[in-house]
């Protein structure tokens, strides 16, 4: 199977994928797009999570095909340049929000929706939008500092 | 010895972590994300009975699937079949027997991880059905069949403390139980095995003490140490469930029989069969007292599910047995621990290590003596509170400071949280909150820092100072085990205060230097952390003799900790080196109607002797937390007739952004005699008694005696309360 798609912004094409991988399969494997996580694979942490023509989903419940044609954002695509990071991302760093990190990528790129929809949400808001996120590290309260840390700046 | 200097980032500092940068971008290089050349995927085939007979194994389908490269049976372990931390009990790959379910049988090297899974399917294995003995007090009994050659009981630990138990004027009693509980790091198992030119192997690999696993594995491989090389690739979380070794052997083997890099990845249900769990407890307690609230004596007897395999199961009831009784002054205790060996999940290592079943349990009886004797449970804890020199039930003094009163003091005045939380169970809850009661409980507890009872417990620091464009840089190189808790944020700040150097570059972990002992017992900023102060001493030292840095300033060096000792047969013995003390409250509201908990708060207060990082020692005490109170209302691996019934994140339930409370933090630095710069372990202690304080909130919202965790709703629906 071949797949044609947009990813961070590039065309890109590949070829010989088995019709069961999913998109964060062939992101991690194929693509070198190793940033996107794989803490269950079935849609219940959020470590996989991506924009698909501009909507948040958990890349290991799309279907590679299901890609086909359309445009991809990836934690990797977020920061405004290689020397540079996204404001949700130094928030992370610097509000102490990331200790193993394996929950990392998918939070960002959470934080990075939300705060598209909601620019100054409240914790409650917060919350509800980050509950699809699974940490096992942090106990979230630094995560939270940092979306209210990215809200502000 | 040391002076410390003024450097930018040194102690002290909320320094932010130099791997934060590659996490948030996603350029983190964890073992799941390795990739070379050539490679070929491994996968597992394990054993779907808790206890069977292994008749044989059939492996020509398996390996007639186009794109197999390699399909490996216990017959292809060149040495030794077995390993584990403390016995070589576990079977590389099955051969007589499999004695529980998920244990390896087989492996597969294919092209693709899709191929490799599907020819491992194609292996046709006959097995012989055997009764699984999932009861593990009647595998403590004479009757039940013996699963291992030297029997059932893994190992019994008796401690005789003061005078015989004799009458007193109050006495409780209680029967406590503790689920399995699963460590659920997020990053799974995984690693990559490259086969060298010299006929050994490299592998990258997430684990938490690299020199263990590779003397396992080297041993299972039949080759010498120096052909068989581990370096530390990225790590999603560890919390103990990494001590154990899982894909490392099977990837080396697959790696060495194909002539081809192997990668394993392990899927989140193949994760729950991967590494071993917290270990069930069952735990009868009897606490006496005097009528003014003085303890008396304590009896306890604590019965562990060990499962399959020792793992590390001697020293998990050993700990149990060293803290069973809290940190409290008692005069007499009779202890009976005991692990057995059963057909269910082997368990293990996970932060808390014994003292979190123990203290669920005499947190549990001493809110049940507070009741008897009419007193504030805060006030029976603080007028029983142990102080440094009180004897531990092992006899030796606590050597350290042991601020039990001054902890509970702190969470107990602290100004209770006001107002309405939001009903729980959040919008699914569709009443409006008639229903919903708020309770308070507290509990506190403490535990051994670094290995115990004469383990010879030490860390390698190398450390190199060079000159680069006319600045000096310092590269720190040790084998400790980054697992996310931010030791090489610390390692790094550790340098700058010894050599007063601000660019200071933290190698990554390999056994090319000595072993760093294991990122495990809160020890790891202690050990480690002294063994490169000593070696930046050293360099230090050297550089100021030379007076200038030439061609470079290398130094390595060891750190010891006291010497411990073994317990005798009464178990008395100086087993311990340290301890660490934490205390919580928490504040829930409970739905009685409905069983449902909010957690509205928890306030904690923990000696950490010296901050070397005051916000990484944050997110420790906040992470810990979050498992404490996830073991406390939802986490518990369900196991019927030896089966594992909830391995996904679908079914097995960690606490999400919604579960965790606001968490209010005191960290006292009071400074510990015996380690760098007085610090103290800090990364168990926070797990340890969140759990009793969420579930003594909830009894006192219900009134429920609730002797088991993880609570379910029907232990709280419909009742007095309301
Ligand atoms: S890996 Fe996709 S939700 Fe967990
Ligand atoms: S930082 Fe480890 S899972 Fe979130």
């Amino acid at each position: 199977m071949r797949l044609t798609c947009t990813i961070n912004g590039e065309p890109r094409e590949v070829d010989g994928l088995w019709e069961g991988e999913s998109l964060l399969y062939v992101l991690r494997e194929r693509l070198a797009l190793p940033g996107s996580k794989n803490a269950c694979e079935q849609g219940e942490c959020g470590s996989c999570s991506v924009y698909l023509d501009g909507v948040l989903v958990c890349s290991c419940l799309v279907a590679a095909g299901q890609a086909e044609g359309r445009e991809v954002v990836t934690v990797e695509g977020l920061a405004p340049s290689e020397d540079e990071l996204h404001p949700v991302q130094t928030a992370f760093v610097e509000a102490g929000a990331v200790q193993c990190g394996f929950c990392t990528p998918g939070l960002i790129v959470a934080t990075h929706d939300l705060l598209a929809r909601v620019p100054n949400p409240t914790d409650a808001e917060i919350r509800e939008a980050l509950a699809g996120n699974l940490c096992r590290c942090t106990g979230y309260e630094k995560i939270l500092d940092a979306v209210r840390l990215a809200a502000a700046s | 010895m040391s002076t410390l200097t003024e450097v930018a980032n040194g102690i002290g500092v909320s320094v932010r972590r130099p791997d934060g940068i590659p996490k948030v971008k996603g350029e983190f290089a964890y073992s799941s994300d390795m990739w070379a050349d050539g490679m070929l995927w491994g996968a597992t085939l394990r054993s779907p009975h808790p206890r069977a007979r292994v008749l044989g194994i059939e492996i020509a389908a398996a390996l007639a699937v186009p794109g197999v490269h390699a399909v490996l049976t216990h017959a292809d372990v060149p040495g030794r079949k077995t390993y584990g931390l403390e016995h070589h009990d576990q079977p590389v790959l099955a051969f007589d027997e499999v004695r529980y379910q998920g244990e390896p049988v087989a492996v597969v090297a294919a092209d693709h991880p899709e191929t490799a899974r599907y020819a491992a399917s194609k292996i046709e294995v006959a097995y012989e059905e055997l009764e699984p003995l999932v009861d593990p007090e009647y595998a403590l009994s004479d009757e039940s069949p013996r699963l291992h050659p030297g029997g059932n009981l893994l190992r019994h630990v008796y401690i005789e403390h003061g005078p015989e138990p004799g009458e007193a004027d109050v006495v409780v009693s209680g029967e406590y139980e503790v689920g399995m509980q699963d460590q659920a790091f997020l990053g799974p198992e995984s690693g990559l095995a490259i086969p060298a030119e010299d006929g050994g192997v490299d592998l990258f690999i997430a684990t938490q003490w690299l020199h263990v696993d590779r003397d396992q594995v080297a041993a299972c491989l039949d080759l010498p140490i120096d052909k068989v090389r581990f370096t530390l690739a990225g790590v999603g979380g560890a919390f103990g469930g990494r001590e154990d070794v899982s894909m490392q052997a099977h990837a080396c083997l697959l790696a060495l029989h194909t002539g081809r890099p192997v990668k394993m990845v392990y899927g989140r249900e193949e994760s729950f069969f991967g590494h071993v769990h917290r270990h069930p407890a069952r735990m009868r307690y009897e606490h006496a007292a005097t009528r003014d609230g003085k303890l008396a004596w304590i009896r306890a007897r604590i019965l562990l599910d060990g499962g399959a395999y020792a793992s590390s199961s001697g020293a998990v009831v050993s700990n149990a047995a060293s803290f069973a009784l809290g940190p409290y002054e008692v005069p007499s205790a009779r202890i009976d621990s005991y692990v057995v060996y059963t057909d269910n999940p082997p368990c293990g290592a996970m932060r808390g290590f014994g003292a979190v079943q123990t203290c669920f349990a005499h947190e549990a009886q001493m809110d049940k003596l507070a009741a008897a004797l009419e007193l504030d449970p805060v006030e029976l804890r603080r007028r029983n509170a142990m102080t440094t020199g009180t004897s531990m039930p092992t006899g030796a003094p606590i050597n350290c400071p042991a601020p039990v009163e001054e902890l509970l003091r702190s969470v107990a005045e602290r100004p209770l949280p006001e107002g309405d939380s939001g009903v729980p169970g959040g919008i699914a809850n569709v009443t409006r909150g008639e229903g919903v009661v708020r309770g308070v409980g507290y509990a506190i507890g403490f535990k051994n820092v670094g290995f115990s009872e004469g383990f010879d417990d030490y860390s390698t620091a190398r450390v190199r100072i060079s000159e680069v464009r006319g600045e000096p840089l310092v590269e720190v190189h040790t084998a400790a085990c980054e697992v996310g808790q931010g030791l090489v944020t610390v390692m790094a700040q550790i340098a700058r205060t010894e050599l007063n150097v601000e660019n200071v570059l933290v190698l990554p972990a390999d056994t090319q230097v000595g072993s760093a002992g294991s990122s495990s017992a809160s020890r790891q900023t202690h050990m480690t952390g002294g063994a490169v102060q000593a070696a930046c001493v050293a360099v230090r030292e050297e550089w100021e003799r030379l007076g200038a840095i030439g061609a470079g300033i290398e130094a390595t060096r060891e750190y010891h900790h006291r010497p411990t000792a073994a317990l005798d047969a009464r178990g008395q013995g100086d087993a311990h080196v340290t301890f660490a003390f934490a205390a919580h409250r928490a504040v829930v509201d409970v739905d009685v109607e409905l069983g449902l908990v909010r957690v509205v708060e928890i306030a904690t207060a923990q000696d950490v002797g010296k901050a070397l990082n005051p916000l990484a020692v944050e997110g420790q005490i906040e992470g810990g937390i979050a498992q404490g109170l996830g073991l406390a209302l939802m986490e518990e691996i369900q196991v019927v007739d030896g089966l594992v019934r909830n391995a996904s994140f679908t079914d097995y339930l960690i606490p999400t952004i919604l579960d965790m409370p606001p968490v209010e933090l005191d960290v006292l630095e009071l400074g510990d005699p015996d380690s760098p710069y007085g610090l103290r372990g800090i990364g168990e202690p926070p797990t340890i008694s969140s759990t009793p304080a969420v579930v003594a909130a909830v009894r006192a919202a219900t009134g429920r005696e609730l002797r088991r965790v993880p609570l379910k709703p029907d232990d709280m629906i419909g009742l007095c309360g309301s």
